[in-house]
């Protein structure tokens, strides 16, 4: 019954230092719902951003209804009938909901018409949303529905959902489920993005895997198992590191039923959050973008304060502390965003040194800057790490991303830190630095630090990291070793199941 | 002390004539600060705006030429804040500060022939029965047509920015400046569009002034009035009813104290001088604390297109 | 098309380059404009800019008004640039002037007539109280209520322009003086006059202060800790709050600093050049510190150029008055041209052109 809609053929894209998409071939028939499964770096974005028109390929073409598809800017996309609901959505938070709607259509009706065409289809597709309500006010799951109708009232073919449960509700869960099956009956295709393999399993008829921009298979998944899907998504090639049971010390970073309240208002709150970190003990954190890692390292850098005993340091409670305190004890953290929160892209190395060094390396005494010592300082970061520059007095935005990550993780690694946090420490980042930047850390745990990574890349979690636990929606799984871990309990902690055990 | 030779009357009719020029300057940086856009020559632009109408009114006889005129001008000026700040991505605090040295200074040299005479000015409108009605006959319906025109103005503005295309799209400009270019919306051009339509304002705002109010050229005559129009912006929650709202209320505790001066009231001259001024922060105070979160959230920011 | 590109670091050679090419172009453009007005325009030029300083018969006399104009426009100017740096805009520094003007006079006067070496050291600490206090307005109202500052502090500055009229008819009126409001003459009691420390040099003590505070200014701003905490504030908040720094207390210290020099330049003028507290001794300093801080680019090197150009055009402006009938206000448009070519410029170092074929 299905037609084919959309061919993609041999589609490649080179960026220079990496290869997002090499030859990616699947289709996509009509009424088909189709799930693009894969890692983070996988290359998932970039092939729907040449979908969707974003961004042009190199090689290769796509054929949409037998008529050759190469949409030049979105609106061209549109035209054609595909539709795309982004992960991180782009509206206007002081403005309603017609408002937002009609900003991202062609030619709009007036706005009593629009609205009432707003609430009939939010009807026929279960998607509640009154159209009068202001967008900032909304939760994450309505503003997703702003976005999904926005979409639908353009009728497409084609609509893409990139990572869309990250940020729902279970309820909200079975809800867009209902509107997305609704839409396949009416012969709509969906393209779903997506890691949750219990999903793709529930929802959809096909999946292509990629992994390093290349497909590895197009499969019906539910005639797989998890822990094949997992293999394929991770590779064969995935072996449980042979470590030995190593011998921790005493803990020396405590969490105890950390909650917090995201600033943020579309943040993720962080719900009774605990864990322990031992000396020498690397401890890992999964889970993608958006379930509260920025608020987590929010609280264990200082920026924001909890309850004084919910973090405790060497057993000291520093939940109240600020960041210079903590600093000043040996405790570190590295966010996730480079320019504008780690660094400041317009102030020199050197500068950029003085805003974590200040204390342990005794860079400031009496408030007089000892800016010979910075410079050192900041020579032996760029040294150690291998940071490409000519000069620590060139500017933090004049190096590239991974070098710049170099110098921001060897600033704090070099400060000797008995406790080390560090949100997506190679995010972003060229294969070699990022080897490099794992080695330091590994480095820095053998010498007898605790580390905890937060990060989105599960290959890298699981190759360093002695425990393992995932982030969802605020709340954090058991942790359990890397050692016993199997894929089937990785997916589904990933997933968000709390308690591993008991669903297995 | 003699309260009873302040008359309601003329009070009223008077604190509207002091608050039109501060309606049609607040009105139109309401509209450059709902697009993200701050900008601070206000001052300069309405005192352009004052003596281009003036000057324009002396030589043709014509007073609304002169409005005309003066509407102009100021825009032109504003035109040279607009490409500073969005073309060359000028400092925006530091760019309305310098216009409006530049609209004094250049004000003063255009005004020097004209100091000390007096012009055309508008006439007041005689409306058909409502002219006629006592009392409120003389208050609300005898003025000239420039305040009828600044509150249709206002009404004007207000449904602009609320219904229709491109208000809406400068309001989402005004947010975010990435998501609209993301759109695909022209940011630069909105933007330039409303700075334009803020100079003209301000300058028929200060026109009103150097040809009704007063109605004389001097230098410096606005007298800050342009920073009090900036002020009630934000008192105002950047909406345009509430704009008039404030203009009348800051013109009618400005002509208030000034009657209660002259009428020999104990409280020292000075402490009433400075209460439309303390009123203002009081108020602005009070807006911050009930959650100032209706500012225009790129306001201030430079945009600078990534592709 | 030409297009825009961020330069990876800002260029060193261009920061220096572009005031200077900002004043030429302010010469070409004010040139034409001079022509417009029916002025011959390199002379007009040459009285403004050289002759205050080198001109036989009268730069002798010229020359130490340079230092008394720039004097508090230096001052106020290093106070402003901090806070400007952080992205703390106080536009009311000449509310905090006439404060400062007023509480040290009235400490002054309160002691009329007795003679001490104290005296004057105590006014100038009023003074700088009565500023700082004036500028804890704005700066309490934004820590603790979010409250714009620019402005509140704008807002202070009518007020204390009410007060100063208050004043100088009532509390501070000068009881020998006939009826006429405004205070006793300051400068000429001569515990609190502020006295020239080379006679005729125009350096008073308010221009020995405006050097110590280019100094002081300079050292907060590549010495000192605080300094650096400003700097960060203002070039990435959020790193700022990583790095630890408390944005309430960088608030109060830049609004504070810039309160204080201001306050101290009032008291400064008013018991030297003015001389005595009248209703409208000020003479908008407060305002034209601003453009000199930007024309400075919020450096204090920068700053001492930029107030000496400033008091430069003042003063060659006063004499172009004087010998060629050139109106005063072309003075303040040349001003504002100047503060325009230095913002177009300023581009240039933080971007570059790149001319791009249409594909």
């Amino acid at each position: 019954m299905s037609n084919l809609l959309l061919r993609l053929d041999g589609l490649t894209k080179v960026y220079p230092g990496v290869v997002a998409n090499k030859d990616v071939t699947f289709d996509i028939g009509t009424g088909e719902v189709h799930a693009l499964l894969g890692e983070n770096g996988a290359g998932k974005s970039t092939l729907v951003k040449m979908i969707y028109g974003l961004v042009k390929p190199d090689h290769g073409h796509m054929v949409m209804n037998d008529m050759r598809f190469a949409p030049n800017e979105p609106r061209e996309a549109r035209v054609a009938g595909v539709g795309m609901v982004f992960q991180h959505f782009s509206l206007f938070d002081a403005l309603n909901v017609v408002e937002n709607i009609a900003l991202g259509i062609e030619l709009p009706p007036n706005q009593r018409v629009l609205a009432d065409q707003i609430i009939q289809i939010s009807k026929e597709y279960g998607l509640p949303l009154d159209p009068s309500k202001t967008v900032g006010n909304l939760s994450a799951g309505e503003r997703q529905r702003v976005e999904i109708i926005r979409c639908l009232l353009q009728k497409p073919k084609l609509l893409i959902m990139d990572e869309p449960t990250s940020v729902l509700t279970p309820h909200e869960v079975d809800g867009l489920f209902q509107t997305l099956r609704k839409l396949k009956s009416q012969g709509t295709s969906i393209l779903y993005i997506s890691h949750k393999l219990d999903e793709i399993r529930a929802l959809c008829d096909r999946a292509t895997i990629l992994r390093r921009g290349k497909k590895i298979a197009t499969c019906v998944p539910s005639e797989k198992s998890t822990r094949e899907l997992a293999e394929m998504m991770v590779g064969t090639s995935f072996e449980a590191p042979k470590k030995k049971k190593k011998v921790f010390g005493d803990v020396t970073l405590e969490v105890s039923n950390l909650s917090l309240r995201s600033e943020n208002p579309f943040g993720t709150s962080l719900k009774s959050v605990s864990l322990a970190v031992r000396s020498g003990e690397i401890l890992g954190i999964g889970g993608v973008a958006g379930n509260g890692q920025d608020e987590l390292l929010s609280a264990l850098s200082g920026e924001v304060r909890v309850v004084n005993s919910m973090i405790t340091l060497k057993g000291q409670p520093i939940g109240q502390k600020p960041s210079g305190f903590r600093r000043a004890e040996g405790f570190f953290c590295a966010p996730e965003e480079r320019l504008g929160h780690a660094a400041a892209p317009n102030m020199s190395l050197i500068d950029n040194v003085l805003i974590t060094g200040c204390e342990k390396q005794a860079l400031a005494k009496y408030g007089l800057l000892d800016w010979q010592r910075t410079r050192r300082f900041a020579d032996q970061i760029i040294a150690d790490f291998d940071v490409r520059t000519d000069s620590s007095t060139n500017a933090a935005r004049s190096l590239s991303g991974g070098n710049l990550q170099k110098f921001v993780i060897g600033r704090e690694v070099l400060q000797k830190p008995d406790v080390f946090v560090v949100n997506q420490p190679t995010w972003g980042v060229d294969a070699a630095a990022a080897a490099a930047i794992r080695q330091s850390l590994i480095d820095l745990a053998s010498a007898g630090s605790a580390v905890l990574i937060i990060s989105q890349d599960l290959d890298e979690l699981l190759e360093i990291s002695d425990r393992f636990a995932a982030l969802n929606a605020g709340a954090l799984s058991d942790f359990k070793d890397t050692v016993d871990l199997s894929l089937d309990e990785i997916g589904l902690m990933m997933g968000g199941a709390q308690n591993v055990e008991a669903v297995l | 002390m003699d309260l009873s030779s302040i008359s309601p009357v003329l009070l009223i009719a008077s604190l509207i004539v002091s608050a039109t020029p501060i309606i049609l300057a607040a009105l139109g940086e309401t509209v450059v600060e709902k697009a993200g856009v701050l900008n601070l020559g206000v001052e300069g632009m309405m005192i352009t705006g004052a003596v281009v109408g003036f000057a324009v009114a002396i030589n043709t006889e014509n007073p609304l030429f002169g409005f005309l005129c003066a509407a102009i001008a100021a825009s032109l000026l504003s035109l040279i804040f607009g490409i500073l700040t969005q073309y060359l991505l000028s400092n925006q605090v530091a760019t309305g500060l310098g216009l409006t040295m530049v609209g004094l200074g250049l004000s003063s040299l255009i005004g020097k022939p004209y100091e000390g005479m007096k012009s055309v000015t508008l006439g007041r409108l005689e409306i058909p029965f409502l002219s006629d009605i006592p009392i409120f006959g003389t208050m609300l319906f005898s003025h000239d047509i420039v305040v009828y025109f600044s509150i249709i103005l206002v009404a004007l503005t207000a449904g602009f920015l609320k219904y229709s295309r491109l208000g809406l799209v400068l309001r989402a400009v005004g947010e975010s400046h990435d998501a609209a270019h993301a759109l695909g919306y022209k940011v630069i051009r909105i933007r330039l569009l409303a700075i334009m339509f803020g100079g003209a304002c301000s300058g028929l705002g200060g026109a009103y002034i150097s040809l009704v109010r007063v109605p004389q050229w001097t230098e410096g005559m606005t007298a800050g009035v342009g920073w009090i129009a900036l002020a009630i912006v934000v008192f105002a929650s950047w909406k345009p009813w509430r704009v008039l709202i404030g203009a009348y209320l800051f013109g009618g505790v400005t002509v208030l104290q000034l009657n209660l001066q002259a009428a020999g009231i104990s409280i020292p001259v000075e402490y009433l001088s400075m209460s439309p001024y303390l009123i203002t922060i009081a108020v602005l105070v009070l807006i911050s604390v009930r959650g100032g979160q209706s500012a225009p959230a790129s306001l201030g920011r430079s945009f600078h297109a990534l592709s | 098309m030409i297009r825009l590109e961020k330069r990876a670091s800002p260029s060193i050679m261009l920061t220096v380059a572009t005031p200077v090419l900002a004043v030429v172009l302010t010469m070409l453009a004010g040139g034409l404009m001079f022509t417009l007005l029916g002025k011959p325009p390199f002379e007009t030029i040459k009285i403004i800019f050289w002759d205050p300083l080198f001109h036989p018969d009268f730069s002798s006399y010229t020359r130490p008004q340079l230092l008394v104009k720039a004097g508090p426009l230096i001052l106020i100017a290093i106070g402003l640039s901090m806070g400007f740096r952080a992205g703390i805009w106080n536009i009311g520094a000449e509310g905090q002037y006439i404060v400062g003007a007023i509480s040290g006079a009235a400490i002054g006067l309160a002691f009329y007539p007795l003679e001490s070496r104290l005296i004057f050291p105590v006014m100038i600490i009023a003074g700088a109280l009565g500023g700082f206090i004036w500028a804890m307005i704005p700066a309490i109202l934004r820590t603790r209520f979010g409250t714009n500052e620019i402005l509140v502090s704008l807002m202070l500055v009518y007020v204390a322009e009410a007060m100063l009229a208050s004043v100088s008819q009532g509390a501070l009126k000068n009881p020998d003086g006939m009826g006429f409001p405004g205070s006793r003459n300051l400068n000429q009691y001569s515990s609190s006059a502020n006295h020239e420390i080379i006679a005729n040099s125009g350096m008073h003590w308010g221009v020995i202060t405006a050097f110590i505070s280019v100094i002081f200014a300079y050292f907060l701003l590549t010495r000192h800790l605080w300094g650096f905490h400003i700097r960060l504030t203002g070039e990435a908040p959020r790193a700022a709050r990583f790095a630890g720094i408390n944005s309430a207390r960088i608030v109060v210290l830049c609004l504070g600093f810039s309160g204080l020099l201001a306050g101290m330049a009032g008291l400064f003028e008013v018991t030297g050049p003015a001389g005595q507290i009248t209703t409208d001794f000020n003479t908008g300093y407060g305002f034209t510190a601003i453009i000199v801080a930007f024309l400075g680019r919020l450096n204090p090197a920068g700053i001492l150029l930029a107030g000496l150009l400033m008091a430069l055009t003042y003063i060659g402006g006063e004499l172009a008055q004087l010998m060629l009938g050139l109106p005063r206000a072309s003075i303040q448009l040349f001003q504002g041209m100047l503060l325009f070519f230095l913002l177009a410029t300023d581009l240039l170092t933080n971007y570059r052109f790149r001319i791009r074929r249409l594909e």
